[in-house]
């Protein structure tokens, strides 16, 4: 066993023993506020995590689950309880062994990247190497091979500002696994992406971890995104751990009605929605601005016989096929008086399963779009029938 | 009703203070007139073309093209109306006066920054010193330190401190706390973390502070020619005291010209450094 978290407490406030030993005895957690102004973070937390497994915490915001994450590398100091990793109680260690073991075993990804902003990618990723005094040369050579291994290469020598957030993540996660660590720990990594970036992220996380086989604990608040990343999952509520287990435990045999409202609707098949599976459309035309020459020189270019038209906003009006543009060409017409209104849309969070129904015979994608009907990504059949397929469902 | 005695306590205080700690004052007047000798011999050593060779250069790298002529310009005409000498004296006293600043002010800062304790003793301090007349502090420096530049010195820290301990103590409790997290996590001595994700984080407004208390500084130190601080200042003086206007006049753009280049050259390092192109 790689790490066992047993009976762990955090409480915030003066005297948190005093919160423990309250909540023990059945005091809630609203009370133990309320009269003693303590503030329960988490309470009995107990669980293992086996080495090269995948660990998701889930919950949302407020449930602890950030907290419980920060007591396995005492950023916060657990009140009570015992944590060990390969069997070396981390409660119990001073202030130069906690320091090894941070620097050795475990690597941190931040929700809000924690770049350091002068630094370059390149120093920002040797950052663990430099604190643990290896020398500038061989620092910078490790960080080098692991920027290469998260497909960053070539922006070494940028600032983290000059990059996207996805990017940007990239570099956390490469700075987390330059010192080689066995144990990642990732705090809500994903959340602040966009929906497609963030699907690339958990499929380059699996593809890394394939290779790695790294022990990973991994917070989030996205159903989604701990049924498809997640070897076991604990689920979080009011500072407590109400359920473990595999994916297919926590939604065939929900504990309580918490769980099952979570999962409410959620079967294997049903897990994959539109924004799962959308991709970024590979051009789109903008209405009123691109001319029918522009646009046709677009499709030549991308290769593709249709294409979406969005005003100014990304507000989606249409599509355009390649044959009625010729033909605007040939008879002086404008993209206005060729273009069809209708297409296919869906809103991001239907399942593929209504959508495969769905799918008709259009010559264009089915656009995911939001409510305000902003282009959000396409889906061709192709993708979905993948998606599909990937998760053994065909 | 009697007068209170305050004026006669507080010179029993410091005849007192005088009596039986004045091998303190002695060291510290000591130490601080061999660091003006030292860097006024520096100043006044070099030929002059050498100095506006050196701070043009400075200036072109922190501030651009345009400075950089200015401090040509600056420089010629200094020279040109004969207070060159004073100027440089001028600027010895200010440099002076913000080493010894930044020495004390920024370990205070950080101190105050980590320290919610020493955060509020501190700051009331601070709200004093920025809030009493500059003259004031001339009385206390006299009585301690005599005439002279050494008390013009000292009145010139105090006068200037507390914009540098302010805005290094802001500077790093700015500092992101998923920075500092990151950090630990990787697992940073408290001395790392302040060395490579606070104070390189902080600069900026560290810069900012500097650049203030430079500023106080210079204003200061032409004050302080009053208790025969010499310089800039006492051409000033001299000037008003004779109804001299061009002289007066001549002294004062004197002045303009080093703060306007010594807020130009620290402003432009605090920028630079933000972009991150540096």
């Amino acid at each position: 066993m790689k790490i066992q978290v047993r009976n762990v407490y955090k409480v915030f406030g003066k005297n948190p023993e005093r919160g423990v030993s309250l909540f023990k005895e059945g005091v809630s957690k609203d009370e133990i506020l309320k009269k003693h102004r303590l503030t329960v973070g988490v309470a009995d937390a107990s669980f293992d995590v086996e080495q090269g497994e995948v660990f998701v915490i889930m919950g949302l915001s407020g449930s602890g689950k950030s907290t419980l994450i920060r007591c396995l590398n005492r950023l916060h100091e657990p009140t009570s309880g015992q944590i060990l990793v390969d069997g070396d109680d981390v409660v119990a260690m001073d202030h130069q062994e906690l320091r090894e073991m941070r620097r050795a075993k475990m690597g941190m990804v931040f929700q809000r990247f924690a770049l350091l902003p002068s630094r370059t990618i390149l120093d920002n990723v040797a950052f663990g190497l430099e604190i643990q005094g290896i020398d500038r040369d061989k620092r910078r050579e490790t960080a080098a091979e692991t920027i290469k291994a998260v497909g960053l290469d070539g922006w070494e020598n940028h600032y983290p500002s000059e990059l996207s957030g996805g990017m940007q993540q990239r570099v956390g996660l490469a700075r987390a696994l330059a010192s080689d660590p066995d144990i990642l720990l990732m705090d809500e990594p994903f959340s602040a992406l966009d929906p497609l970036i963030r699907k690339e992220m958990q499929d380059e996380l699996l593809r890394l971890q394939s290779k790695m086989n790294k022990t990973i604990v991994f917070i989030t608040h996205d159903l989604d995104e701990a049924l498809s990343l997640g070897d076991r999952i604990a689920i979080m509520k009011d500072a407590q751990i109400i359920q473990q287990g595999t994916s297919e435990d926590i939604l065939n045999h929900p504990e309580d009605d918490y769980v099952a409202r979570f999962t409410e609707g959620v079967d294997r098949s049903k897990i994959l929605t539109a924004e799962n599976v959308m991709k970024k459309p590979i051009t789109t035309a903008a209405l009123d601005r691109d001319g029918v020459n522009t646009i046709l020189r677009k499709m030549e270019r991308h290769g593709v016989s249709s294409v979406l038209v969005v005003d100014r906003d990304n507000v989606l009006q249409g599509a355009v096929q390649a044959d009625d543009l010729a033909r605007a060409k040939r008879e002086d017409l404008s993209v206005r008086d060729v273009m069809t209104a209708e297409v296919p849309t869906t809103p991001p969070d239907r399942s593929i399963r209504e959508l495969l129904e769905t799918a008709s015979d259009t010559p264009f994608p089915i656009s995911v779009v939001d409510e305000d009907r902003r282009l959000m990504g396409i889906i061709v059949r192709g993708h979905v029938l993948a998606a599909l397929s990937r998760r053994g469902e065909l | 009703m009697p007068r209170l005695p305050i004026g006669d306590v507080v010179e029993a205080i410091v005849d007192f203070l005088l009596d039986n700690i004045g091998f303190i004052f002695d060291f510290i007047n000591e130490v601080v007139i061999a660091m003006i000798m030292f860097v006024e011999g520096i100043l006044l050593g070099m030929p002059i073309v050498v100095f506006a060779v050196v701070v043009m250069l400075i200036a072109w790298k922190a501030a651009g093209r345009g400075v950089a002529i200015f401090t040509i310009v600056g420089v010629f005409i200094i020279t040109n109306v004969g207070l060159w000498q004073p100027s440089m004296q001028t600027l010895a006293l200010v440099l002076t006066a913000e080493i010894i600043t930044l020495v004390f002010g920024l370990p205070l800062g950080i101190a105050m920054a980590k320290s919610d304790v020493l955060d509020q003793t501190v700051r009331p301090i601070l709200d004093f010193m920025q809030t009493m007349p500059a003259f004031v502090y001339l009385i206390p420096a006299v009585m301690f330190f005599s005439l002279g530049r050494v008390p013009g010195v000292m009145a010139t820290i105090i006068f200037s401190m507390p914009p540098m301990i302010r805005l290094t103590s802001l500077g790093i409790k700015q500092v992101p706390e998923d920075l500092v997290e990151a950090g630990y996590a990787f697992g940073a001595t408290p001395a790392q973390l302040l060395l490579k994700v606070e104070l390189p984080h902080a600069l900026t407004t560290i810069m900012a502070g500097v650049n203030q208390s430079i500023m106080l500084a210079l204003s200061m130190v032409v004050i302080a020619a009053m208790i025969g601080a010499g310089g800039l200042g006492s051409m000033v003086l001299r000037g008003v005291q004779r109804v001299n206007v061009g002289m007066g006049f001549e002294s004062g753009l004197a002045v303009v010209i080093l703060a306007i280049l010594l807020d130009r050259i620290t402003q432009g390092f605090g920028t630079k450094k933000q972009n991150g192109s540096d």
